[in-house]
């Protein structure tokens, strides 16, 4: 009699852990299975698309929103947006480029420690609007969306900084490979497992977590509410930074409008990686894996001859997908907890 | 218990604004003693537990620690000095593990950070010490609520709190799980840790505290040993007058059947659930929480649909899964949670009275607020509303009020059927009697009256039969004479044989 029920009990523990892993780890296993299957199927229509110069275009492309989605990321699991990263990656890219130009003799280094700083910066200003000043984030971050971008014109007034006009050093950064990886990508990935192992090992990333998860209840439990936040928009803020200066160097042509309106995309990316819109769940990793599949996707898509402008409708159809996906696991979830309530009382 | 109290509050007073909330009161923990706060909805309470939890900072008057003056700048602070709160609302989070929510903000490390394993074994010692069985990785989301406080309770325990705050934990629990948590507070006071009890049962209170404390209005009414007063005197000093009987139903003649739920069925959550209401009649629906009382109500007023079974008001079958139509056939239902389901937290009391009959207010396309007015203030009369303006948001008013702002909104629409879930919980003895009264009357002017209810005082108070739920299945129906808290409690747990 004890025996069946220790065993029970034991059956029951682990029924239930697997079940919440295996929920938070079928969440990104099915954006890998989304990708296999799309790598597949238009590889098998156009084996060029498995070539490594096309493999390496899409990682290349990915990287730089990748690096946005897992800054965005942090800010998103406190139930927060941040909405002004593209206008951040452009005035970064911007006043990098600039910099390279008008003063050959500054170090890359400090030029890139510089752009990031800056982006930084920026992130401050959300920080203390939505912490601080308690302004929406989604108001707050699209009034800097505006500010940064209006920032950037007038610094550069109309002004274009060519490949030309930067060293040689410094674009290289952006199309170098290691191994075969292109280095943006590599960066990209570092980012991402330091991320992502803060988040799951730190606790000031579990706080950010539960900040999301229920404020009230952050602020209950004694966490210090407004500095996680801030940090959050800070560090989400310096990542677009660093993309400002991937992209000057990726793409060398440079002018105030860069990056225009890819804020979408890297929401996109974040929600189709399953993170929680609404906050408290969801994972880096997640989220840079949406940024791939959203990049190849629309490499798919080009290869397979799809009209471009049916590509944006394919992507919003993904998102939507993702979104009700998520719902339905959710309920899943929701049930299973229940049920199990149901039967702990007996 | 001469020596220094772990925590005390001096004089202390706090206002918002223009309302003084708490007025220079005093209140003394001492190690090992359970002391119960008592007052009225809106005596300050509340205010109170969020001063000595760090919440709120206090105006005027001194927080010490050992005898020592402290001050509280915020919940961190007060959790330092250890300070443990078991709010009304539950606080956990619900995306993350209960493990997590038990050691958020200290979690045990290793070289490479937050060491799982460790905290994993944590919780479970936590939990087998409080005899309960919980995953500690399972998220919270999905707790019943007496499982929610016993997470908070090992929060407490792992935190080695001094001073354990427990604001009306009971108001949702069912008696085994009453039983339960006063068992594991007494042991923590066993080992000398001083507890603050809230509650607006008074038998409880009776039951755990050895002091207890009025409040009445903010302002300090008197602190007793629990053994120099009774329940009466008691009543007394929290209203300061004296009250009408608690459960004031009158006889009626029944009349029509108004209600008919035949074979209901909801897959999972409640099966052939069928029961009738007469004009003039109070059947009350008892069981535990969980049993599915509040979701067969639910699915009567057309929010869930059902999967199989028929209702009936004033013999017209109703649409499922159209709460238009139910409200279109005479059905009000004043829900559970008065918060999230029964009011717009934010809008006017006018403006929520008038919410449910808005049809009513029209003229030609635009809604008359002179009859808006009108009607609010018609009902806040009648049911003896406590407010300033009609123009203040229902969220000034304190819970009892809030709960008489739910209930003009329905009664406006004058129902035929009325169903009722937990119409007085959390709310303070003087409204409760009030709220009765008014049920009554309105069983009496003949209202067919379902009235959901865990507290049994007022379930055998109150009921011309009482029904009972255990597991989705209704499991037995009682008249008043055969209705007794034996009987009743036994049929909710599962023990007759109907």
């Amino acid at each position: 009699m004890t025996a069946t029920a220790t065993k029970t009990e034991t059956v029951r523990r682990n029924g239930g852990r697997r079940l919440v892993d295996r929920v938070a780890r079928v969440r990104e296993l099915g954006i890998v299975v989304a990708l296999a299957a799309l790598f597949g199927v238009t590889g098998a229509v156009n084996p060029s698309f498995l070539t490594y110069g096309s493999l390496r275009d899409i990682l290349l492309n990915s990287s730089i929103v990748a690096l946005l989605a897992v800054g965005q990321t942090l800010v998103v699991i406190t139930r927060n947006v941040d909405l002004s990263v593209s206008s951040v990656v452009g005035l970064s890219a911007f006043g990098g480029a600039l910099i390279l130009a008008d003063h050959p003799g500054v170090p890359i280094p400090v030029v890139i420690a510089g752009c990031v700083l800056l982006g930084a910066a920026c992130g401050a200003v959300n920080g203390l609007l939505v912490g601080a000043a308690k302004v929406p984030a989604l108001v707050a971050t699209l009034g800097t969306l505006y500010a940064f971008r209006g920032i950037d014109y007038a610094w550069a007034g109309g002004r274009q900084v060519n490949a030309a006009d930067m060293p040689e050093g410094f674009l290289s950064l952006g199309t170098r490979s290691v191994l075969g990886v292109p280095l943006p990508a590599l960066v990209a990935l570092a980012v991402l497992l330091v991320v992502g192992w803060m988040l799951r090992n730190f606790r000031s990333g579990r706080e950010l977590y539960a900040i999301g998860s229920h404020p009230e209840a952050a602020v209950l439990a004694g966490i210090r509410v407004r500095r996680r936040i801030i940090a959050a928009f800070v560090a989400n803020g310096a990542l677009a930074g660093l993309a400002g200066v991937m992209w000057a160097a990726r793409f060398g042509t440079v002018d105030a409008t860069v990056a225009t309106g890819k804020e979408l995309d890297v929401i996109a990316a974040v929600v189709v990686g399953g993170v929680a819109i609404f906050g408290g769940s969801g994972t880096v990793y997640g989220a840079a894996l949406g940024a791939l599949l959203l990049a190849s996707i629309t490499s798919a898509l080009a290869v397979l001859r799809v009209d471009a402008l049916a590509q944006t409708a394919i992507n919003g159809a993904l998102l939507i997908a993702a979104i009700v996906l998520d719902r339905l696991l959710a309920l899943r979830v929701a049930a299973a907890l229940r049920r199990r309530r149901f039967h702990d009382d007996h | 218990m001469e020596d220094t109290p772990v925590l005390s509050l001096s004089q202390v007073s706090k206002a918002f604004g223009a309302v003084r909330a708490v007025r220079e009161v005093s209140l003394d923990l001492y190690a090992g003693e359970a002391h119960a706060l008592a007052g009225e909805n809106g005596a300050g309470k509340s205010t109170l537990v969020k001063i000595l939890s760090g919440v709120h900072q206090p105006d005027a008057g001194r927080i010490l620690l050992d005898g020592e003056p402290v001050e509280f700048g915020g919940p961190a602070n007060a959790q330092q000095a250890g300070v443990a709160v078991i709010y009304q609302e539950p606080t956990l989070f619900p995306d993350l593990s209960v493990m997590e929510n038990i050691f958020m903000g200290r979690q045990p490390r290793s070289r490479f950070g937050i060491d799982r394993r460790a905290m994993r074994t944590a919780a479970a010692e936590l939990f087998a010490r409080l005899g309960v069985q919980l995953e500690p990785d399972r998220p919270a989301r999905g707790l019943s609520i007496a499982d929610q406080q016993l997470v908070e309770i090992a929060k407490a325990l792992s935190r080695q709190a001094r001073v354990l705050i427990m604001d009306e934990p009971t108001a949702a629990l069912s008696g085994k799980e009453v039983a339960r948590l006063f068992g594991v507070a007494e042991a923590l006071r066993g080992q000398g840790c001083a507890l603050l009890f809230i509650s607006h049962r008074l038998e409880e209170i009776f039951k755990l505290c050895q002091r207890v404390t009025v409040l009445r209005d903010g302002g300090f009414v008197a602190s007793h040993p629990i053994a120099d007063i009774t329940p009466d005197d008691l009543v007394r000093r929290m209203v300061g007058r004296e009250l009408e009987s608690l459960f004031p139903k009158q006889e009626t003649d029944t009349g029509e059947v108004a209600l008919s739920v035949r074979r209901l069925t909801r897959e999972g959550i409640f099966t052939d659930v069928s029961f009738e209401v007469r004009r003039g009649e109070i059947v009350a629906l008892a069981g535990l929480v969980g049993a599915g009382r509040s979701e067969v109500a639910r699915a009567v007023f057309g929010i869930d649909r059902w999967d199989a079974g028929s209702v009936e008001v004033d013999g017209r079958r109703l649409r499922p899964a159209s709460p238009t139509a139910a409200m279109a056939a005479g059905l009000a239902l004043v829900p559970e949670d008065r918060r999230q389901q029964g009011l717009v937290m934010d809008l006017s009391i006018e403006r929520n009275i008038g919410l449910a009959g808005l049809a009513a207010l029209h003229k030609g396309p635009l809604i008359s607020r002179p009859a808006e007015r009108e009607r609010a203030r018609d009902w806040a009369v009648r049911l003896r509303l406590k407010f300033a303006r009609l123009t203040d948001p229902v969220n000034v008013l304190s819970g009892g009020n809030q709960q008489k702002v739910v209930l003009a909104k329905w009664l406006a629409r004058r129902p035929s059927v009325l169903i009722v879930d937990e119409p007085t919980r959390g709310i303070d003895v003087a409204t409760k009697a009030e709220v009765h009264r008014l049920l009554s009357e309105l069983a009496g002017s003949g209202v067919a009256v379902l009235m959901i209810s865990s507290e049994l005082p007022e379930v055998l108070g109150m009921a011309d039969r009482v029904l009972v739920m255990h597991e989705g299945r209704l499991v037995a129906e009682l008249d008043r004479a055969a209705a007794t808290e034996e009987s009743v409690m036994a049929a909710a747990t599962g023990r007759s044989v109907t």
